[in-house]
């Protein structure tokens, strides 16, 4: 019963705006669903991925003229393969941040309002990969789900 | 972004007409939080069960909106959908908020 018996690509490219971010998201969503990634991989998938496209809008291109994102996926039969690049500031010392989460054990006020991307990517997914190559990040997603088929 | 507000009782239910808060969103949802709140109950509970997603931004912008409410005043969330809850959990912030799965439910507990 399963959908999938190669390999299946859907690429997706936009301008690097949290309008346009916004609408890719949900567009990617939707062609991995219904290209078969199960669905209880799908909510997971979803927010990794609007955390790292977010992270490429806010801190890649801060500060000058955003260009474009550029998302390739590779799905296959145990799991999915999320590339995105850009051509923004590369991350800060050349590696993805170890993403420990901001502490909730807080008064009221100080409670935090960010700082949870990168912690969400680590705990969503199976592998980070991050190259900066040619004036180019990339960024490589993995999400096993073998032990679901 | 669209939110409307009622007020039974001791609590001020504020529902989001949106099916998402994300980064394109949050600042206008703290706004318009902050509009809807600047005068009202002690309780108010925001029913989202119409957003079908929420990433880190939406969720800072909802940890704003009870922050703005200041020390006095309580924000309840009511009918998140697994993806939203999802984000809560990861987060710990479930352990902030207090969730509960139908505005129904909400309603019948009590403020504390």
């Amino acid at each position: 019963m399963n959908p999938i018996s190669n390999k299946t690509c859907l690429e997706l490219s936009f301008p690097a705006t949290e309008t346009e971010a916004s609408a890719g998201i949900e567009q990617l969503s939707t062609g991995l669903s219904d290209q078969g990634l199960p669905v209880k991989k799908s909510d997971e998938v979803k927010i990794a991925l609007a955390e790292a496209i977010n992270n490429v809008v806010e801190h890649a291109y801060a500060g000058i003229a955003p260009a474009k994102v550029q998302v390739t996926c590779r799905l296959d039969r145990d799991r999915l393969d999320i590339l995105i690049s850009d051509t923004g500031n590369p991350l800060p010392g050349l590696h993805p941040p170890d993403g420990a989460p901001a502490s909730v054990d807080t008064t009221l006020q100080d409670l935090p309002e960010g700082g949870f991307g990168w912690y969400l990517i680590h705990e969503l997914t199976s592998d980070i990969r991050y190259e900066r190559r040619k004036g180019c990040n990339r960024l490589s997603l993995r999400f096993d789900f073998a032990e679901l088929s | 972004m669209g939110l409307t507000s009622t007020t039974t009782g001791v609590t001020q239910i504020i529902t989001v007409h949106s099916d998402r808060i994300d980064a394109a969103m949050a600042i206008q949802f703290k706004e318009d939080m902050r509009r809807e709140t600047d005068s009202g109950t002690d309780r108010v509970v925001l029913d989202l069960a119409g957003v079908e997603f929420i990433d880190s931004s939406g969720l800072g912008a909802i940890v704003a909106s009870m922050k703005q409410l200041g020390d006095n005043r309580k924000l309840d969330l009511a009918g998140p959908q697994p993806v939203v809850e999802k984000v809560f959990r990861l987060t710990r912030m479930d352990t902030v908020f207090r969730l509960f799965a139908t505005l129904d439910d909400a309603l019948s507990a009590t403020a504390d």
